[in-house]
């Protein structure tokens, strides 16, 4: 007993399964694992590197010449452009304030979006008079790309800030709406029926069990719709803008200058982004349970 | 409390150019104050059809269920439900959940923090009642939707196979407490299970239904649910001879139902 021991100690511990073993998760899971799971695994690692990897080969080509600055302007360029036009603006407006106007038509049109689309999504969600009278144009409106009805924008509400921030507002709306409209069904019949066996009102199983119940589905429509809100910003600021960080992308690609298109882009990315973390830890600390019962 | 069901018929309409579907065939059966009634059957039998008609959820085709004499019209606050799962509220904590129903009938908050103390300390839920309701075990869980519904003192409490979703021990523990409960309470109950062995422990009386169409076709009266109370142990009532012998009876009446499919 003793000498199988020894043994099973001394024994060289078993070759480090190949990578393609690894992706294939053709072998046994260690303690603490469990098998099976479809993708499970921390990416924190791989995404860092491949960004890393992705910036790479960008300096590499900008910095070797293979490309012409033109069509492709080196990382160091950008981060110098964002400096200058920090300090210096863009066609006389700082940068942060292209970044204040765009983020106040984007939140404000997002903010009305929720404000009319989450009650009348609920509504819709509980009602089927409701339902029968708004499903129809959100659905015909829904699926056409903002640019299509953007000139019909333009000619109904002009060019000022109005059909800006309706076409964004558009674009936000039905995402937010539907979602509310779906998430009414998430409550459990049995929560339902419980509160009405207390005696509630149609009224109060709303407020106390459809709502909170609905609350994950709606937090998820509108990170969704925030993102739709981004997707929109350049199209709406095609129209007779002379501030906004769109306004400022397209107008430097009149000018063929790449750097600022770029650098445009990479701050909508990141606004996107931390508004999304942002979104997030709401999610974490509204609906803490999501998803555990 | 009386609960009179008179000649109650379900027939549910028929879909996709299928019959309707018989569910519930002239169901008569009486409760008086007290009763524990517990009604078993093979799958399709209607039983909680019969439930979903005493809370009010459902109107009977035919016939009437009388409560005190009022005919039932719907769900109301003397009838509490308890679920097999997925009832409580994740959002709420422990007290909130079991304060829910006193809530929604606009009770001020010290009154509702003393009757959910009363139920907390009965149901053996001291230290938990600010967690949240998704981290307790399932036995735990069903204690908090047995406190809920008992909150607003109903005349007559509604368990649709309350233990169904529990594993054998933590049942046998709460089948024990749920006897305790009836017999300090003296509250009225009508209770589902699929488990015949639960069925004769707990009941006063049992309603074995049958399906196709579903109707009432025994009714036993129980002492066992006194034996257990009078003191003797619940593994010792349900090993008795008398036990033993009438659990095989109902056995062999629900597996020649299920048999008949």
């Amino acid at each position: 007993m003793k000498d199988k021991h020894d043994k099973h100690l001394n024994a060289t511990p078993p070759a480090k399964p190949g990578l393609i073993a690894r992706l294939a998760k053709e072998r046994p899971t260690k303690p603490g694992e469990i098998y099976g799971v479809p993708g499970s695994g921390d990416t924190m690692m791989l995404s860092l590197a491949t960004i890393a990897v992705l910036l790479f080969i960008w300096w590499l080509i900008t910095t070797m010449g293979w490309i012409k600055p033109l069509f492709v302007p080196s990382p160091q360029s950008i981060v110098a452009k964002f400096i200058s036009v920090w300090q210096e603006g863009f066609t006389g407006s700082p940068l942060w304030l292209h970044i204040l106007i765009s983020a106040g038509r984007v939140f404000g049109a997002f903010l009305l979006a929720c404000v009319i689309g989450i009650p009348l999504g609920l509504a819709m969600g509980m009602s089927p008079l409701i339902r029968g009278i708004f499903d129809p144009p959100i659905e015909f409106y829904r699926p056409i790309p903002p640019l299509a009805y953007l000139p019909l924008m333009i000619i109904w509400f002009g060019i000022g800030e109005a059909s800006k921030v309706l076409l964004i507002f558009l674009s936000v709306f039905a995402p937010v709406a539907l979602g509310a409209r779906s998430g009414v069904r998430s409550a459990a019949i049995e929560q339902i029926h419980a509160a009405y066996s207390f005696g509630a009102t149609r009224w109060q199983v709303l407020r106390h069990v459809i709502l909170p119940a609905a609350m994950p589905e709606i937090l998820t429509a509108m990170r969704i719709g925030i993102g739709f809100g981004w997707t929109t910003l350049v199209a709406a600021e095609m129209v007779a803008a002379t501030r906004g960080i769109g306004y400022m992308v397209l107008s430097a690609s009149q000018f063929l200058q790449t750097a600022v298109v770029i650098m445009g882009i990479i701050v909508i990315a990141g606004i996107a982004y931390l508004f999304d973390l942002l979104m997030r830890l709401v999610e974490r600390k509204v609906v803490p349970w999501k998803g555990k019962m | 409390m009386s609960l009179n069901i008179e000649n109650a018929t379900v027939i549910y309409p028929g879909t996709d150019g299928r019959p309707p579907t018989e569910a519930l065939q002239r169901i008569n059966l009486t409760m008086d104050d007290g009763d524990f009634v517990v009604t078993i059957g093979a799958s399709g039998c209607g039983k909680s059809t019969l439930l979903n008609l005493i809370a009010g959820f459902l109107a009977p085709t035919e016939g009437r269920i009388l409560l005190d004499g009022t005919a039932v019209e719907g769900p109301g606050a003397d009838r509490s439900v308890v679920f097999q799962k997925h009832a409580l509220l994740p959002w709420l904590n422990v007290r909130d959940n079991i304060e829910f129903g006193l809530m929604l009938q606009g009770h001020a908050k010290a009154e509702r923090n003393k009757v959910a103390d009363h139920f907390i300390a009965l149901l053996g839920l001291s230290g938990f009642e600010n967690s949240p309701v998704y981290a307790l075990s399932g036995g735990m869980q069903q204690r908090v939707g047995i406190a809920r519904a008992l909150t607003c003192d109903p005349k007559l409490l509604l368990m649709d196979e309350p233990l169904g979703a529990l594993d054998a021990l933590t049942r046998e523990k709460a089948q024990e407490l749920i006897l305790h409960l009836w017999h300090d309470t003296g509250k009225s109950v009508f209770f589902i299970t699929h488990s015949v062995e639960e069925a004769l422990f707990m009941g006063t009386r049992l309603v074995v239904m049958s399906p196709r169409p579903g109707r009432i076709t025994h009714q036993f009266d129980l002492p066992f649910s006194r034996q257990f109370l009078e003191g003797i142990s619940a593994r010792t009532v349900k090993a008795s001879p008398d036990f033993i012998q009438i659990r095989e009876e109902v056995l062999a009446i629900i597996f020649a139902d299920e048999e008949a499919v």
